[in-house]
């Protein structure tokens, strides 16, 4: 028998008990983001400018169609069930070219992410762009990250009621600008400016503005990262879609490591020190409220402001810039083989710098050549196909059709002399905006004839009739053959149609049904 | 249970409820969610006040706004009836043919013609018009009383054989099988039938014919294509209310069968009639 203290003790810890469970439900850190400037930010406002401007200005642009359809270049005019974009006219039934093209967006969006990260949500999504301009007024109004912690633990005093009331005055009204761009996609933009300012818009107007003022201001100004941390999938579909080739924001720890704020006691100490000096620039910066040094993560979006940040700081210092750089995982990887002598030792800064302290050439850097690998010419073969298919289809689409429909109850009529009348619902397509004269043509129906409802023409086997601009013309044709023509209970023939000036035609094959046994 | 206890981990009070150790944290609810609750309860109070809510003895209360889901139909259906008015005081000022000679007014009354032909009329002439034996297709170029628009009109406005209304259509055939023999009878089908189509006794054409010129020709014509006057029907056509072959002509010329149709003008009005004598004319027979 061994007593109790024989009984050897297991090092284990349970990782649930009460004394280190976390809360299920954890408040909101709030974040406070620095301003950073260099290149990425430059171009971060340009991409702003640009997209800003596509949204808020495309619905003014205008575009000369003729006096039989409206003159905005982009319109989505779903009274009459038409959308409109520049020199394009989509019909309901030709969706498939919006369709098409958000197969395109989805694989463009596979293609930008193997190649160059979360690009999408770092510098155009809708998210980012907004969120980040909200930060721009609450900048100019609470001043930079210091004055804002500050503001917002203070005590509610009457300035801070102003800065907040203004701030938040501020960003109703760019949510309401927002809202307000969208309905103008709509209907015809200066007819609904004035309509909307004078209380004379449909309802649905001012319901979407609502909405969209709502959901703008509440996710850019109030929810911001939570929207991407918590409510957006993509993060999620990243890791599937990057791969070691895949440029992404990273902490080049491979120079970085050992961090410390005493570089120069360290180094006197005999230590191994790397360039970061712990200076949160990095963190200060970040939207996303992350430690980019932790390394890749769910929440970072990639908007390459800690890049600025750090690179501002490395000038300072007399270092080369890159510290935190877009790098692939196999060059890291590489790079940290070769600071950590192949996994055998803690990061060494020394091991990537020759004795003159320049960077060693055993170093991989990102080669343009990176990009080009079978999966991004898959990526990219698939979106040209489908552009390719979308644009052929377009240029070869017809803007003339014809569709036929029989009449089922009778399908057949015996009229007087014997002879056999089926009954065709004819619908004539005039798909562009000018008025046009389409001739209607009988072929291969023996002896047959036509007469239509409401056309006074001695109509035989052809007739012509004028279409309006853009719309569809229903016509109620009949055609007869005469008994001793009628070849068996089922035949067909073909309505052909044409457009005399343009030459353009549409043929429909329909059937003619006629009883098993004619007297 | 009474005194307070506060959650280690949390730092919590709990409500004091205990179940085999396990204790209720007493949280406050999100401030957001109160007062939507409060918003939500403001709300029905307001709602139950402007609309009919609370079930009485014989009715629930009316509310201030004075809704109804019935009133609402009501006005729904009182908008459709402005809407249309314009339609409907052009159909009932002009004729029929004027209305078929415009393309927007047939297009409107093709349409509530259609939609009153399948309440009226289909019990006989059948949902695709195409009628059956006894029934007169509507479709085909064939009509008994004439198939201009204003002859429709007039038959469905007074209909047929329907001896409660004067200006009906009425006409009647004798029974012949009581005037003329047997023998006579089978050579007058015969003749009939052949005037349309091969038959299978051809030596009784001939006395046949003799026999349709002393009885038939007052009515029918002498070339037998019959008198729209009178709804005497062409017999030398395809088309045959009762059946083409001998047997079927013998047993009408022995004992007639008489469609009869209602005069529908007193149940739908005028303009109803107009309506549907415009559709059943834009089916391909009108003439």
């Amino acid at each position: 028998m061994l007593d109790n203290t024989q009984v050897e003790r297991l090092e284990a810890e349970a990782v649930n008990s009460a004394k280190v469970r976390q809360p299920l439900y954890a408040p909101r850190k709030k974040i406070f983001p620095k301003r950073a400037s260099g290149s990425f930010r430059r171009f971060k406002w340009l991409v702003m400018a640009i997209t800003l401007g596509i949204y808020y200005l495309t619905p003014w642009l205008r575009w000369d169609r003729g006096p039989f359809a409206p003159d905005q270049a982009v319109l989505i005019d779903l009274a009459n069930r038409r959308f409109y974009f520049f020199f394009i006219e989509i019909w309901p039934q030709e969706f498939y070219y919006v369709a098409g093209l958000l197969v395109m967006a989805g694989i463009g969006l596979f293609l930008i992410t193997s190649t160059v990260g979360r690009a999408w949500c770092g510098y155009t999504c809708p998210q980012t762009v907004w969120v980040d301009l909200f930060l721009v007024v609450e900048r100019a109004i609470e001043g930079d990250r210091n004055a804002r912690i500050k503001l917002d633990a203070g005590p509610w005093t009457a300035r801070k009621f102003v800065l907040r009331v203004s701030k938040h005055a501020i960003w109703l009204v760019i949510a309401a600008a927002t809202g307000g761009a969208w309905i103008f996609y709509f209907a015809d933009a200066p007819t609904l400016i004035g309509e909307v300012f004078t209380g004379t818009a449909a309802p649905v107007a001012y319901i979407t503005i609502g909405v969209l003022t709502a959901t703008t201001y509440t996710f850019g100004g109030l929810m911001r990262e939570q929207v991407c941390t918590y409510m957006c999938p993509w993060p999620r579909i990243q890791a599937a879609m990057l791969d070691e080739n895949s440029l992404t924001v990273t902490y080049n720890d491979w120079r970085g490591e050992p961090r410390s704020r005493h570089a120069k006691k360290v180094q006197a100490a005999g230590q191994p020190v790397g360039d970061c000096v712990d200076c949160n620039a990095c963190v200060a910066v970040c939207p996303m409220g992350i430690d980019i040094r932790d390394g890749q993560q769910l929440e970072c979006i990639t908007c390459a402001l800690c890049i600025d940040a750090c690179d501002s700081v490395m000038d300072k210092l007399g270092k080369e810039r890159g510290l935190i750089s877009y790098a692939t995982l196999s060059d890291y990887n590489a790079n940290m083989a070769v600071a950590t002598a192949g996994g055998s030792c803690s990061v060494n800064p020394s091991l990537v710098r020759t004795d003159g302290g320049a960077f060693s050439d055993r170093l991989a850097h990102f080669h343009i050549r990176k990009i080009f690998r079978p999966r991004t010419f898959i990526y990219m073969g698939a979106w040209s196909a489908v552009g390719i298919a979308l644009l052929y289809s377009l240029l070869t689409r017809d803007r003339l059709e014809v569709n036929v429909l029989h009449d089922r109850n009778p399908q057949f009529v015996t009229l007087s002399d014997g002879s056999i009348r089926n009954g065709y619902t004819v619908k004539l397509l005039n798909m562009i905006p000018e008025p046009r004269t389409i001739v209607v043509t009988m072929q291969g129906l023996r002896g047959g004839e036509m007469s239509v409802v409401g056309i006074d023409l001695p109509a035989d086997r052809s007739f012509a009739v004028a279409v309006e601009p853009d719309r569809l013309k229903m016509l109620k044709v009949f055609v007869r053959q005469p008994a001793d023509q009628v070849g068996s209970a089922t035949q067909t023939f073909k309505f052909r149609v044409e457009d005399k000036a343009s030459f353009e035609t549409d043929e429909y094959t329909a059937t003619f049904n006629a009883p098993e046994i004619t007297r | 249970m009474s005194d307070e206890h506060i959650d280690e981990v949390s730092g919590i009070s709990t409500t004091g409820h205990e179940w085999d150790g396990i204790r209720e944290l007493n949280n406050p609810l999100p401030r957001w969610w109160v007062i939507t609750f409060y918003i939500t309860i403001v709300w029905a109070i307001g709602y139950t006040i402007a609309y009919p809510a609370w079930p009485m003895l014989t009715s629930a209360t009316k509310g201030m706004l004075g809704y109804s889901s019935r009133g609402d139909v009501n006005n729904e259906l009182a908008a459709a009836e402005i809407a249309k008015a314009k339609y409907a005081a052009a159909i009932q000022s002009k004729t029929v043919s004027e209305i078929a000679g415009d393309d927007a007014l047939r297009e409107f009354a093709v349409a509530a013609g259609s939609a009153a032909y399948k309440v009226n009329c289909v019990q006989c002439h059948a949902s695709g018009a195409q009628g059956s034996t006894g029934f007169p297709n509507l479709n085909d170029d064939d009509w008994l009383w004439g198939g201009t628009a204003e002859q429709i009109q007039q038959t469905i406005t007074h209909g047929i054989r329907f001896v409660s209304v004067p200006d009906t259509r009425l006409s009647e055939m004798p029974a012949f099988g009581e005037i003329i023999t047997g023998d006579q009878v089978a050579q007058v089908s015969t003749y009939v039938a052949s005037l349309s189509g091969p038959v299978q006794d051809a030596k009784l054409v001939e006395p046949g014919a003799k026999v349709f010129a002393e009885n038939c020709v007052a009515c029918h014509g002498d070339n037998a294509k019959g008198n729209k006057e009178l709804g005497a029907p062409d017999l030398t056509d395809a088309i045959w209310l009762y059946g083409s072959n001998e047997t079927a002509i013998a047993a009408q010329v022995r004992a007639p069968k008489h469609g009869v149709m209602p005069a529908w003008v007193e149940r739908l009005g005028e303009t109803k009639v107009k309506e549907l004598a415009v559709y059943i004319h834009s089916l391909g027979g009108g003439e």
